[in-house]
């Protein structure tokens, strides 16, 4: 291949980016309110800091262009503002704007923490967020404990409610950060952070975990779901629901190796025995849009390669390679696909 | 080129062959494939009267056996599957202590296996449908390091897993047990 086609086989990629409408994973969509005040801060940052290095740029070539005027060998002093009436005027202004360039942007930024703040004081809707090496346990905590639910690696959020994120850790830190929504916060073991975001658009958008915590750091993201109130409440009622019960002799077979075997040591499928705490709960798996914390999409196929042998997909990981007989793993997978 | 900046470059390039023999013991995420005609968990007699020899060392005991890799995950294993409930951290409570030196079942990594997959009298649970092989064998190697028998350097001083309690340092005033307090 030709050094010019390389080059354009490296531009092509960015310029698809660039067509992307839908900002799935990115700071400039202002999908949240806290994205939208961070974008504003983002802005002001740009703009101050843009006049003043424009201004700085402006008195250099002047300098230059002067300094080549002059023919004789002058001698630095250092003491500018003697030498022109003007200069000591132009160097008081210039202490003066840097001032207050720098106050505008203490209170832009004072602002806008402020108005996050009160966001957090209006929570409508309190969710629990548990980091794990290297997935995201998500509980919906209700005032009543029957309607407290349980999920994984994929965030509902309803559009308009300020939604209180408490973040902690199983294990070692994580960090919390969905670009389109709002700014990082960190999962930090034994220590109660929070975050709140008020969505203001809804779609799906991709969070990733954003401090490094292990071999599979990567492959820790979060598919964070944004709805209409009705629509997520609609949700939240069937994701309480147990799992749907067998009616096939093959898913029946999976729910009986499932239930006795070793799945049922780690996971927990709502209405059955099998009640694990340690990996991602199973309840309404196939109902989820990604697999192993968005390690890859949720399939039929996806799911023999992550039942049959989770470490050739995401090597590490706790998840064991149990190896499965093929009718097992056929059963199993069959029973899976019915956890909607 | 002078002799010093020769020099320099010697002992540099010792230095960088020095630290390429720093490799630490190869992590196996999944465990080896294994014939199948060997039983779940481990070899089977592993309780053997009197005089008689004991059988040869399961083949797997080199994998497992003082890996540092297999010890932590057996750490992370041991706190999930609830082993403190019985055997607590090694000091033993329902279960009996897993830190001094006496085994009724064997001492050996592979009859530590075989306990933990089959099962043993008045309420060791059998193992062997609810963990894989793997599992096991990272469990056996951490029960070991309870009581000290493999080298120091292979277990680790960090846990697999950490602590995910409250500091001490954050727990609010008045929360903390206070005997006098309890006696009034």
């Amino acid at each position: 291949m030709s050094l010019r086609w390389s080059a354009k086989a490296a531009v092509l990629p960015l310029l698809l980016g660039a067509c992307q409408v839908q900002h799935y994973q990115s700071d400039f969509g202002g999908a949240a309110v806290e994205d939208r005040q961070f974008l504003a801060l983002f802005w002001i940052f740009i703009a101050v800091c843009a006049f003043m290095y424009a201004l700085v740029i402006i008195f250099l070539l002047g300098g230059i262009i002067r300094m080549r005027r002059l023919d004789a060998n002058v001698v630095e002093t250092g003491r500018h503002h003697e030498s022109h009436p003007l200069m000591r005027t132009t160097l008081i202004g210039w202490t003066v704007l840097i001032g207050v360039g720098l106050f505008a942007l203490a209170v832009a930024s004072f602002v806008t923490d402020r108005s996050m703040a009160k966001a957090a004081a209006n929570e409508r809707l309190s969710v629990t967020i548990t980091g794990n090496q290297w997935w995201w346990d998500i509980k919906y905590n209700a005032a009543d404990a029957s309607k407290t639910l349980q999920t994984a690696n994929e965030l509902h959020l309803p559009v308009g409610v300020p939604t209180r994120i408490l973040l902690d850790s199983n294990d070692v830190i994580h960090s919390f950060w969905v670009p389109s929504l709002a700014g990082k916060q960190d999962l930090i073991p034994g220590r109660e952070n929070d975050i709140t975001i008020v969505p203001r658009k809804t779609g799906i958008f991709r969070g990733q975990c954003a401090e490094f915590c292990g071999v599979q750091h990567a492959h820790m993201s979060l598919v964070v779901v944004v709805e209409p109130y009705a629509d997520f409440i609609k949700w939240w009622d069937h994701q309480l629901q147990p799992a749907p019960q067998p009616t096939t002799p093959l898913t029946l077979a999976g729910y009986k190796y499932v239930t006795s075997g070793p799945c049922s040591a780690c996971h927990n499928i709502g209405g059955t025995s099998a009640n694990g705490q340690i990996g991602p709960d199973l309840t309404h798996l196939a109902t989820r849009k990604s697999l192993a914390a968005g390690t890859i999409p949720m399939g039929e196929g996806n799911l023999y390669g992550w039942v049959e042998d989770a470490q050739s997909i995401k090597p590490g990981v706790n998840m064991p390679t149990v190896g499965l007989e093929p009718d097992q793993l056929h059963a199993v997978v069959a029973y899976l696909e019915t956890l909607k | 080129m002078s002799s010093r900046f020769r020099a320099s470059v010697l002992i540099l390039a010792a230095g960088a062959l020095t630290l390429t023999s720093c490799d630490r013991e190869e992590h196996h995420s999944r465990a080896k494939p294994i014939g199948e005609t060997v039983p779940a968990g481990a070899s089977p007699p592993t309780i053997f009267p009197g005089n008689s020899t004991p059988p040869p060392l399961d083949a797997r005991a080199a994998l497992y056996d003082n890996n540092a890799n297999a010890i932590g995950k057996g750490q992370q294993l041991f706190l999930q599957m609830n082993c403190v409930g019985c055997h607590s951290h090694g000091g033993g409570g329902m279960g009996p202590p897993l830190m001094d030196d006496e085994w009724r079942y064997g001492g050996r990594i592979d009859q530590i296996a075989t306990t933990i997959a089959v099962g043993r009298p008045n309420g060791m649970p059998a193992w062997r449908d609810k963990l894989t092989d793997d599992q096991i064998w990272d469990l056996a190697a951490y029960v070991r390091s309870l009581s000290g028998l493999p080298s120091k350097d292979a277990a680790s001083s960090r846990t697999e897993g950490m602590s995910a309690g409250t500091p001490q340092t954050l727990t609010p005033h008045g929360e903390t047990y206070n005997s006098d307090a309890a006696q009034q």
